[in-house]
């Protein structure tokens, strides 16, 4: 396995969706290849600091102005 | 109106539960379902409409909505990703409003080969984002994020940030899960390629 087929298969590889059968190729390929091992720790670690890091933070009282506005609209209809 | 009910050991998401009662009348039920999500439905809005003001008005929109068209959930799907469709289909409509005459392209895919051959191979710190203060890192994340196409940035939202699978981003955006695989892949390796200079270990990437 070369790097470009080891990178089509990265997607699948970071969800844990590559078939059984793939998986050990794959680890093998990594064995090998340091630049496919920091693309991989890499890859994961930006997924990972996006998951953990607000960026956009809810305005203040966006909430309570929502909820007024379902209680109007439920006042009318409900 | 379909109730869905428990079978055998089945259990049931609560927040069917919440819907039921909402839909029985009970207001404080849907503003539980508000609380839950609000902040990601906020999230995913100033992600596609890259407008705060546009995102605000998405949220109260995507909200009434679903309060409004709630009979019409099935239940087959989850609320959160039925609330995720609606609150998407609502920021591509502000999106176009405001950019009438130019392109919204989340549905087209881009040609750009950036990000699918890394060419950034430096190792990074071991713990990146301790280098950054809090409002310098969220400052470097937005940036980064908003320079992805917005196609590939949708899709990298929906799956990785708010934890969508990708059957469901196909499903809430129109694609093919082919093709929400192939968007990740490339936006996964743009955000690492950018990233990668605020986050490596050596200035000009020698060891």
């Amino acid at each position: 396995m070369n790097c470009s087929e080891f990178l089509a298969q990265l997607g699948d590889f970071l969800d844990n969706q590559v078939p059984t059968g793939l998986v050990g190729e794959l680890q093998a390929h990594l064995e090998g290849c340091e630049h496919c091992v920091i693309t991989l720790r890499t890859t994961q670690k930006t997924i990972q600091i996006y998951r953990n890091h607000e960026i956009y933070e809810l305005p203040a009282g966006l909430r309570e102005r929502l909820q007024a506005a379902i209680l109007a609209k439920c006042k009318k209809g409900c | 109106m379909p109730i869905i009910q428990a079978q055998g050991t089945e259990e049931v998401h609560p927040d069917i539960l919440l819907v039921n009662r909402a839909r029985q009348g009970d207001v404080q039920a849907f503003e539980q379902l508000v609380k839950q999500y609000d902040r990601q439905v906020f999230r995913i809005a100033q992600h596609i409409t890259q407008n705060r003001e546009d995102a605000e008005d998405v949220v109260q929109d995507a909200f009434l909505k679903a309060y409004e068209k709630l009979e019409q959930f099935q239940g087959n799907s989850k609320f959160y990703t039925w609330l995720v469709r609606i609150a998407v289909n609502e920021s591509l409509m502000r999106l176009r409003k405001r950019r009438t005459g130019r392109m919204v392209s989340i549905d087209e895919d881009v040609e750009t080969e950036e990000g699918s051959m890394p060419r950034d191979l430096a190792e990074w710190r071991p713990d990146p984002e301790m280098m950054y203060g809090q409002s310098e890192l969220a400052e470097i994340l937005r940036k980064t994020i908003q320079g992805l196409p917005p196609g590939f940035r949708v899709v990298f939202v929906l799956r990785d940030v708010e934890g969508l699978s990708t059957e469901e981003t196909a499903e809430t955006l129109g694609l093919s899960v082919p093709a929400v695989k192939s968007r990740l892949l490339r936006a996964r390796l743009q955000l690492r390629e950018r990233l990668s200079r605020y986050f490596r270990k050596n200035e000009d990437g020698t060891k």
